[in-house]
């Protein structure tokens, strides 16, 4: 009976998965209620994970750990997923894919990065790896009149499977090393044995594999493509959710396993893999005029930052990656929800050239995107510039300070493109600024992702203090 | 019996022979087909391992592979016909709205 309390989090977006496909199969006009009910749900999920986040423990014979961290993880899906659900509601009226369906994917892919960040066990990894990941192949193509959603589909589906494929043979190699799939038994064995070569082997496909699903540089190609392709709601909620998931499972997984494995093995691979992530993606972001592309190479950029903390593997690292997360997932979703109103209905006017003058016409959406893109570049006092600054510090600590250099690098050259945006729409003048369809659901999601950048930016040592209450 | 070297380098060379086959097939569906392959091949060491090793976590682990991989195809399935509506081709190379 004190595991169903413990649960309750999942509990409420399992029941509410059931009532919302209820409610969609008996009510006509569920496209009208359905958001409201997930909004719900997500709401008081996010709340119950912060009340319950003190009651630490492991249930269902030790697959799934609940409270603390995990906890934390839970609060950041529910809260950005909430945000999602309002920036979705006239924008998938506007673009033609207005249906109940769409909430209800949502929720299930919230169920999985759920499983995702509280496995304690490589089966619970897979399923949750993969109830999330089928139910973004399916928001990627939701618009399936228009053929670039098809195609970035059929793209991220394709990346994706295969992507699984690695992380699955990995986990084989692993079971056989180690003869059992809990993590800490994984962990154990490394304590009482030097791994033999089927684990490193094993270890680096799953590496290999979650590499792709945090777009780390060289298996980053399906990105920009998806990024693009995808209705620009589902591609605030994966740049965000999915992201910060994939994240907590490789600190799941990785952070047990390197602490007792002779580190040395790893931290040159994760130090490569991190910097030409972000200086790939900050590079190439430059050339791009499409703003969903460019967000996209950012986001790789992002990866780059956070795979510095799983370098350091510190618990510095840890508590910076976290906080990381929290304001990448919050600062992307405020971007995105800009770009989702701005977009038109045959979703052009995505362009840099859609931007000119738009501060002029709407000062008030101009000064939200001002907002996010001056923390996407890192410039404080946004949330951003506090993200990369706890990893940098944990990578100092760990003695890799020429990462946290190239780090540093990379981001002054990322704050070209930010602030390009900025500059178009304020100081370059058109003689037809574009329309903009009025949204006070969107706008609302986008005061909150705002109101969260700044708190996070203002008041970053008692979150920070908050999380590394629940790390150590 | 047989020893275990001899289904690990099977299963090792339908994995490879799957990675190939993504990465150098144009038609999405064979594309998918190796995908399958490889799933399978973490399926065979899987059941090996648990044979040798004498535990059946790895047989049960088969179990949620493939369900997750029934559950995949016909997800990517739907996403392949809702694409050849469109443009009357499953051709990688010639699905280039978006730049690569």
């Amino acid at each position: 009976m004190n595991e169903i309390f413990m649960i309750t989090p999942l509990l409420i977006i399992s029941g509410g998965i059931l009532l919302s496909l209820i409610v969609e199969m008996f009510y006509k006009k569920s496209e009208i209620i359905l958001p409201w009910l997930s909004i719900a749900i997500f709401i008081s999920a996010a709340y119950y994970s912060l009340l319950t986040a003190y009651r630490e423990g492991v249930v269902f014979n030790s697959m799934l750990a609940v409270g603390g961290l995990v906890h934390i993880f839970y609060f950041i899906f529910n809260f950005g997923a909430a945000i999602v659900v309002l920036l979705s509601i006239d924008h998938i009226k506007k673009v033609g894919i207005y249906f109940g369906e769409f909430y209800i994917l949502m929720q299930s892919a919230v169920l999985g990065m759920m499983f995702l960040s509280g496995a304690k066990d490589l089966v619970m990894v897979f399923i949750g790896l993969e109830q999330m990941s089928v139910c973004f192949y399916i928001l990627t193509g939701f618009n399936r009149k228009r053929s670039s959603s098809n195609e970035a589909a059929l793209k991220y589906f394709l990346l994706g499977a295969f992507a699984s494929g690695f992380v699955v043979y990995g986990m084989a190699l692993i079971y056989g090393a180690v003869g059992s799939l809990s993590i800490p038994s994984v962990s154990f064995y490394l304590i009482n044995q030097s791994p033999s070569i089927i684990f490193i082997v094993g270890l680096l496909l799953f590496i290999i594999g979650f590499s792709f699903k945090i777009a780390a540089v060289p298996f980053h190609m399906w990105v920009p493509d998806v990024y693009q392709g995808a209705p620009t709601t589902v591609t605030a909620f994966m740049s965000t959710g999915g992201k910060a998931a994939a994240f907590s499972a490789l600190l799941v997984v990785l952070v047990p396993v390197f602490s007792n494995l002779a580190k040395n093995n790893f931290i040159p691979l994760l130090s490569v893999l991190a910097v030409i992530t972000m200086l790939y993606g900050s590079i190439v972001a430059i050339a791009q005029i499409d703003l969903k592309r460019m967000l996209a190479y950012s986001s790789i950029a992002h990866a780059g930052y956070m795979i510095i903390g799983l370098a350091a593997g510190n618990q510095n690292g840890v508590t910076g990656i976290v906080f990381y997360l929290a304001a990448y997932t919050f600062m992307n979703l405020g971007a995105f929800g800009v770009i989702s109103m701005v977009e038109a209905k045959d979703n052009s006017h995505v362009d840099l050239q859609s931007y000119t003058g738009l501060a002029a016409k709407y000062p008030l959406l101009a000064a939200m995107l001002t907002i996010f893109m001056f923390a996407l570049a890192g410039i404080p006092p946004f949330a951003g510039f506090f993200g990369k600054y706890f990893v940098f510090i944990s990578a100092i600590e760990a003695n890799l300070t020429w990462l946290a250099i190239i780090g540093v690098i990379s981001s002054a050259i990322s704050a070209y493109f930010y602030l390009r945006v900025v500059v178009v729409m304020y100081f370059k003048s058109t003689d037809s600024p574009i329309d903009v369809e009025p949204s006070y659901y969107a706008l609302l999601g986008i005061f909150i992702s705002a109101l969260l950048v700044l708190v996070m930016g203002l008041f970053p040592n008692s979150i920070i203090q908050l999380i590394s209450f629940f790390v150590g | 019996m047989i020893p275990i070297e001899f289904y690990l380098v099977l299963s090792a060379f339908m994995f490879i022979t799957g990675v190939v086959g993504v990465l150098t097939r144009k038609n999405a569906i064979i594309v998918f087909m190796s995908i399958e392959l490889m799933l399978n091949a973490a399926n065979l060491s899987f059941v090996t391992f648990s044979s040798f090793l004498g535990n059946n976590i790895g047989q049960l682990f088969v179990f949620f592979v493939m369900t997750v991989a029934a559950a995949e195809s016909a997800v990517g399935l739907a996403i392949i016909i809702a694409l050849f509506r469109n443009k009357l081709t499953i051709n990688i190379d010639e699905i280039n709205v978006l730049k690569w």
